[in-house]
């Protein structure tokens, strides 16, 4: 058996283990136990074989196909594993791991509750099943039932604690726009299947449709993927829905579910559609800055933690897809190297964000189970009572602060060296576009970096601004475990660059035909993306120099017995000891911001000066100017089709016979 | 050329720069106090404050985490290892392969990472503005800063330091708009990210006006020391980088003596002048309103663009 056939038995395995997970949650009615010790096991094996498929794809750099005698008579299921699919089922199985081994203790809280632990573990493995099922689908038929299956199970995992009405709302939000997109995924399948008459993607490949159809369905696709993946305007439900599931479920959604939308965005565009056109990849660019930008100004006003972490996603998708276009524009005015470049820089932002989301939703979950809190302004002083979660979530934000050396660095550096090849375009608009959109980049980065500082540091440093906070504990050590892997799988990322971008070099070669070999020809130590005099990166010596001259100063500097160090309470002018209170609180942190930005925002905040308290609601401009008017105009369309129902069986049967007429008439 | 010279070179250049750093800082007070009529301090004193703060002992906050005695060590470390990747005498810098002017600009954003969160910790008023200050002004310093890098790197094809610099040495004297603007943009980010007036006031302590200051009010003894000379050295690695990409001339191509004590000399003359010039501005200008950083910024952002811009219209050729 080759390695390629072994990798598509692998991630067949794990379809199976994580079916066998769904089934066996059914115990848990009876058995609350059952989940910890059976479900989440299976889900963590369906992780491995996913990450082991994966790492095999990759580095086999084979396509293996396979037909299941599964799926409707005159059209089988058609399964394939290739470099594309591979990239993807490693990001899952690496987050899946460590989710499995977080769920026991996480969960453990539900048993005595009201919520269905059944429902949690059924729809948990449905969901995984789903996931897997995209990935490795080969024709629509199969991707569409997969698709729905995992939008699905996803819905009622939003819902699982549905005695809360926000929950409830958020997750009809979801479902309602979760249909949208597969309808419009629907027909983007539709109009390239017109084409060589067949759903199966083999036949679409070889038969792409011409340019204008072409066009249509990469509309349908960004608008079916896109809204998936949280893109604006179509992102109003992922700070809604992300939030409302228990976190290690949020971590899935966040770090997991929106890369399949990257997938099945990547799988459609740039392989089913024929030869891309620049003009894609304008509009992608466009889209992807507007939306890393617009997430992060959010994400830097929230005060619910996993809001926050929500609209991150947004933004970070922002960034996938912004990536994305450039790697579109290479490819349609002929750069296919560079075109390689860019969306190796994709995947590895994808790789990032799954892994730093998945940590600080874990992190996020921690924080709920130990100090039963998630509002930033009554958190506070968490790192001396929760140390460990604390280190962890740190290292997470300041990897989403994409700072050197950790891992969010690499990919947006591999993005800036994407960009700034820019001047080897033909086209004037294109070289200054280009730029500009790595300006907005640079934008969001820095702005990144402020809403990380702001969510580590209202949360974990400071005192304690509610009592139930101060009697916050540490969580168990399988939660602590599952992090302590992300962790590692972020370390992994962020110091062997030149691996990660030579397994997934062989994806960029499947897509565009070039791969990006020269990025390890200086050795595995260094990043050379394009050339080694051209721009060179080294985490490792840099982490090295780091720690080596933090440890010589601390050893040089070390206490002595005439300046030892004193404990004094924080300097207070003179005046009454400070108090909790009169920390900076995180709306007041983000308030400078808020200010320059108030454009972004529909802010809505009122001071009473009698009580001494502040109000402050902020909201998405959009759900004005967009969701509102869409909503009362469906209601008109509505009120309108409601004069039909009359309740007299006369008018009915006379609506029957028109329709019976109207059929024959367009039959003859 | 032999390992161990480049070693020497990857090592004793920041090293350089980390002791002439309190110069620059003297040196800068000295021209502001004649200009103000004053006498001012001796070229040596602070390096006397140092050695000062390094023997006294170190007051911590009760409230404060392991982190906020971990951040000064980070601080200086990440703010030494980014000078580490700029030439400064010789272009033959192996460090200059370990981080590119993009890497530079990231390990500084870690060095600011630490220093907001260091004052987020003790949980007092002060330190929370001191931070949330900073984080306005580095929202739009650092991305101006990365256009300012984009722009140089479109001429030079490259964002190795050492290949920018050589770039430009290559070219000899020709006047590119884009690298006027460019260098304009620079030159207040760099006062932005530096703390000078109009943006901070480093010689301040009214709560009302103080951004850095007010992060490392609660520091003492040598983690004040480590953080004050970090600050230094930031001032240092600036001047120096606009020295770097606008002006390299003199610096030496290998490890000579003679051109290496040439670069020296010609080194220090430059950050004689731009220290002068510094003081000159700080002088001359009163401290903004908070509020009207985010313009001052926002037109260093606008001039970047501006030089890319007039890059790829007017320059694409080359």
């Amino acid at each position: 058996m080759n390695t390629g056939a072994l990798a598509l038995s692998l991630a067949g395995a794990a379809v199976v283990a994580a079916l066998a997970s769904a089934a066996s949650g059914l115990l848990a009615t009876r058995w609350p136990r059952t989940l910890s010790w059976l479900a989440f096991p299976l889900l963590a094996l369906c992780g491995a074989a996913a990450l082991a498929a994966g790492i095999m794809a990759l580095a086999s750099d084979s396509t293996t196909t396979a037909i299941l005698p599964l799926g409707l008579p005159w059209l089988p299921w058609h399964v394939r594993l290739d470099p594309l699919s591979g990239v993807f089922l490693l990001i899952l199985g690496a987050v899946l791991v460590p989710v499995a081994i977080y769920g026991p203790g996480y969960t453990r809280v539900f048993r005595n509750g009201r919520d269905s632990l059944a429902a949690l573990g059924v729809f948990t493995g449905l969901f995984v099943t789903g996931m897997l099922g995209v990935l490795l689908a080969d024709d629509a038929f199969l991707f569409m039932v997969a698709w729905e299956l995992m939008s699905l199970a996803s819905y009622f995992l939003v819902t699982f604690q549905h005695e809360v009405a926000e929950h409830r709302r958020a997750a009809f939000l979801y479902l309602l726009m979760a249909h949208i997109a597969g309808l419009a995924i629907l027909l983007a399948f539709g109009v390239l299947a017109a084409s060589g008459g067949s759903f199966a993607f083999a036949v679409m490949r070889s038969h792409p449709p011409d340019a204008l159809w072409a066009s249509v369905a990469f509309a349908l696709a960004l608008l079916g993927f896109g809204t998936k993946a949280g893109l604006l305007p179509l992102h109003l439900w992922l700070p809604e829905a992300h939030p409302a599931a228990p976190s290690h479920i949020s971590a899935l959604m966040s770090a997991v579910m929106l890369k399949v939308a990257v997938y099945g965005f990547i799988r459609v565009v740039f392989e089913l559609l024929g030869p891309p056109q620049w003009g894609w990849g304008v509009t992608l660019v466009l889209v992807g800055a507007t939306t890393a930008v617009v997430g992060v100004l959010f994400a830097l006003q929230q005060t619910d933690l996993k809001r926050l972490l929500a609209y991150s996603s947004v933004e970070n998708l922002g960034i996938v897809f912004l990536a994305l276009g450039l790697a579109l524009i290479f490819l349609g005015s002929g750069h296919p190297a560079l075109a390689a470049l860019a969306l190796v820089a994709a995947l590895y932002q994808a790789l990032n964000h799954a892994l730093l989301k998945g940590l600080l939703f874990l992190g996020a979950g921690a924080v709920l189970h130990g100090a039963h809190e998630r509002n930033l302004e009554r958190l506070g002083g968490l790192q001396r009572r929760m140390p460990r979660t604390g280190l962890f979530f740190l290292i997470g934000c300041m990897g989403m602060a994409a700072l050197p050396p950790l891992n969010g660095f690499v990919s947006e550096w591999l993005t800036f060296q994407a960009a700034l090849q820019a001047w080897q375009l033909g086209s004037g608009l294109l070289r200054i576009l280009v730029p500009v959109a790595a300006a907005a980049l640079a934008l969001t980065a820095a702005l990144g970096a402020a809403a990380f500082v702001r969510a580590y540091g209202s949360a974990f440093l400071g005192r304690a601004r509610s009592r139930h906070v101060r009697r916050a504990h540490e969580v168990g050590r399988g939660m602590l475990v599952a992090q302590a892997l992300l962790v590692a799988a972020c370390a992994a990322a962020a110091l062997l660059p030149t691996t990660v971008v030579g397994l997934f070099s062989s994806a960029a070669r499947q897509l565009t035909g070039a791969g990006l070999e020269q990025a390890g020809s200086r050795g595995w130590l260094w990043l050379t993306p394009i050339a080694p005099n051209v721009a060179s990166y080294a985490p490792i010596p840099i982490l090295l120099v780091l720690a080596l001259l933090g440890g010589l100063l601390v050893w040089a500097l070390r206490p002595s017995r005439q300046a030892p160090v004193r404990r004094a309470d924080p300097w207070d002018c003179g005046y009454a000891p400070p108090t909790p209170r009169m920390q900076y609180s995180a709306a007041g942190f983000a308030q400078p911001i808020r200010r320059v930005f108030a454009m972004v925002y529909a802010l809505d905040e009122d001071t009473d000066a009698a009580t001494a308290t502040h109000r402050l609601l902020v909201r998405d401009r959009l759900w004005g100017w967009l969701y509102a008017p869409l909503g009362a105009g469906l209601d008109r369309v509505a009120d309108f089709a409601r004069r039909a129902q009359t309740g007299h069986v006369r008018r009915y049967l006379s609506w029957s016979l028109i329709t019976l007429l109207v059929l024959l008439w367009i039959i003859s | 050329m032999n390992p161990l010279a480049h070693a020497l070179s990857a090592l004793l250049q920041p090293l350089l720069l980390l002791a002439a750093a309190p110069l620059l800082v003297a040196w800068i007070r000295r021209v502001k106090a004649r200009l103000q009529n004053r006498r001012g301090a001796p070229l040596l004193q602070p390096y006397r404050d140092l050695r000062k703060l390094f023997a006294k002992e170190a007051v911590v906050a009760r409230t404060a985490s392991p982190l906020f005695r971990a951040a000064p060590y980070l601080v200086f470390a990440a703010t030494l290892v980014a000078a580490g990747a700029l030439p400064l005498l010789s272009l033959r810098l192996p460090s200059a392969a370990v981080a590119d002017a993009i890497a530079v600009i990231g390990l500084l954003g870690l060095a600011r990472f630490l220093l907001v969160l260091a004052g987020l910790d003790a949980g007092t008023s002060f330190g929370g503005m001191g931070s949330s200050r900073e984080m306005l002004v580095s929202t739009f310093a650092e991305p101006a800063l990365l256009l300012v890098v984009f722009t140089l790197a479109m001429t030079a094809h490259s964002t190795n330091l050492a290949s920018m610099v050589q770039t430009t040495l290559n070219a000899g004297l020709v006047l590119r708009p884009s690298y006027l603007f460019a260098l304009a943009a620079l030159l207040l980010v760099a006062i932005a990210e530096c703390g000078r007036i109009p943006v901070d006031n480093p010689a301040t302590h009214l709560e009302l006006t103080m951004i850095h200051e007010g992060m490392l009010l609660e520091y003492s003894g040598r983690h004040l020391a480590l953080m004050e000379w970090a600050a230094q050295l930031k001032l240092a690695l600036f001047a120096a980088l606009i020295v770097d990409l606008f002006l390299p001339w003199g610096i030496a191509a290998g490890f000579a003596p003679g051109a290496l004590a040439w670069a020296a000399l010609a080194l220090a003359l430059k950050l004689g002048v731009l220290g002068a010039l510094l003081a000159v501005a700080e002088t001359a200008l009163a401290k903004m309103r908070l509020f009207r950083v985010p313009g001052f910024l926002n037109l260093a952002f606008m001039l970047a663009l501006l030089g890319l811009l007039s890059h790829v219209i007017l320059e694409a050729a080359t």
